[in-house]
């Protein structure tokens, strides 16, 4: 089970450690900056900034040693005949950064929709070309309350690395099976409500805000879309509604059991001009059962006038699948030790939480 | 020798002292500094090598037009002012 983990906020990369069954902060990163993206593998953390004024940045930190700042992921040389192009030719920020299932081997999902490589544990980075010059892409839509499109969620298939599924804000979910050099969109079985009734179903017009899937079935996705919970059974090529989430089904996060098949936990909240909690209490959702139904876990989450939203990457869970951890809006930060039972928190009042994630070790 | 001065807020993340170069635009001062100090670019310029939208840089007093291509020309004793935009409270 994890013993640490890592709270990425408005402010700072915060770093927490179970010591004597209680959690705390242990170390502070990156004090006053905005922090997009974390990921801990090892004794290796990664973290992206996104500087208000200077831009996206990317660093390492090698167990006890200093942070390093890497190279980042950038975007080519602007063509004359890319004039129409409706997005920038340029890094917005780092969403998320996933391990690429062969040591050294990285992946970086950007704004306003570049997904990048690196093959050097992030020293040098490539953008993928192919799924940059699609055509398709100039389509994608910006992410709510911006211009620029951005990839939420890259999964690796863990029993091969060249099989890969992201999911894009907004523009469905695109797959490569070779390792990224040709992709396609697959997503069939997703309706986006707020679409002219003739766009409600094409793929690319979906808001995938976030992709789960489960690491020993892979095959088994949950999304946790714009306008609902949907499941596909079959790595992302067909979608089911699922209809039973409770107390609402709008929402940003998801997470997928490790091992079973059948579980996964949400956050919702009141659709989606809104976006806060139902009747203003914050509650997780979880089912065992694959969707068919759903126990709302409230037992040491506020249920008094909280307003805390939860976004994409703020939902984590531990590799046993026994701990959860999330962080909100309003700088709440809450962990589970138990799947979702009874949750505490830490002794802190945090900046507005964008990615926690759990160390995998 | 014109001298390009950064602020002072880019010393949380990199050294960036006053350096002085030989050049007549902006952009081949900027680039004169980036040949020494690589990592300092991506802190200045976005991808495409405009300058970033968030940054401010002034000559003689003047902010400069071309944000693209920085062809601003600068005389021999400028200074340069490379610092951040103001864009929130």
């Amino acid at each position: 089970m994890a013993e640490r983990l890592h709270v990425g906020t408005r402010k700072g990369l915060f770093e927490l450690a179970r010591r004597g069954g209680a959690w705390d902060i242990v170390e502070t990163h990156f004090l006053g900056d905005p922090v997009s993206a974390v990921l801990a593998q090892g004794d290796t953390i990664y973290a992206a900034l996104d500087l208000g004024h200077f831009g996206a940045k990317l660093w390492r930190r090698d167990g006890a040693r200093e942070w390093r700042e890497l190279a980042v992921p950038a975007y080519p040389s602007k063509p004359e005949d890319a004039g129409d192009d409706p997005h920038p030719w340029s890094l917005g920020k780092v969403w998320v950064l996933e391990p690429g299932g062969v040591p050294g081997r990285l992946w970086a999902g950007t704004m306003p929709g570049g997904l990048f490589r690196s093959d050097d544990g992030g020293n040098s980075w490539s953008l993928n070309e192919a799924l940059w010059h699609m055509p398709e892409r100039r389509q994608w839509q910006g992410v709510a309350g911006g211009e620029q499109p951005g990839i939420s969620t890259v999964l690796i298939d863990p029993r091969n690395p060249k099989d890969i599924r992201i999911g894009v804000s907004t523009a469905g979910v695109w797959a490569s099976t070779d390792g990224g050099a040709s992709w396609r969109i697959i997503n069939e079985g997703m309706y986006n409500e707020y679409m002219p009734p003739e766009q409600k179903g094409l793929p690319i017009a979906q808001d995938i805000h976030r992709l789960a899937c489960c690491a020993a079935h892979p095959e088994i996705m949950w999304c946790q879309h714009h306008n609902g919970v949907f499941r596909s059974e079959d790595a992302g090529h067909n979608w089911r509604e699922i209809t039973a989430i409770r107390p609402s089904k709008f929402g940003f996060a998801v997470v997928a059991h490790p091992r079973d098949p059948d579980t996964a936990w949400f956050v919702p909240a009141v659709k989606d001009e809104r976006r806060i909690p139902v009747d203003g209490k914050i509650v997780v959702a979880r089912t065992r059962d694959g969707g068919n139904s759903f126990e709302v876990l409230r037992n040491g989450l506020p249920q008094h006038h909280a307003y805390d939203l939860v976004w994409r990457h703020a939902l984590a869970v531990d590799a046993s699948g026994e701990r959860l951890a999330f962080g909100s809006t309003s700088g709440g930060l809450w962990i589970s030790e138990d799947c979702g039972d009874n949750w505490t928190t830490p002794e802190a009042r945090l900046p507005p939480v964008s990615v926690v994630r759990f160390a995998d070790h | 020798m014109a001298t390009v001065r950064f602020t002072s807020a880019l010393e949380r993340f990199l050294a960036a002292p006053p350096a002085q170069v030989a050049a007549a635009t902006v952009g081949e001062a900027l680039a004169a500094v980036f040949e020494t100090r690589p990592a300092l670019r991506g802190y200045v310029l976005d991808d495409q090598g405009a300058v970033r939208r968030h940054v401010a840089i002034y000559v003689g007093g003047e902010a400069v037009r071309d944000r693209v291509k920085l062809s601003d020309p600068i005389g021999p004793d400028d200074d340069i002012y490379v610092f951040q935009a103001l864009t929130g409270g």
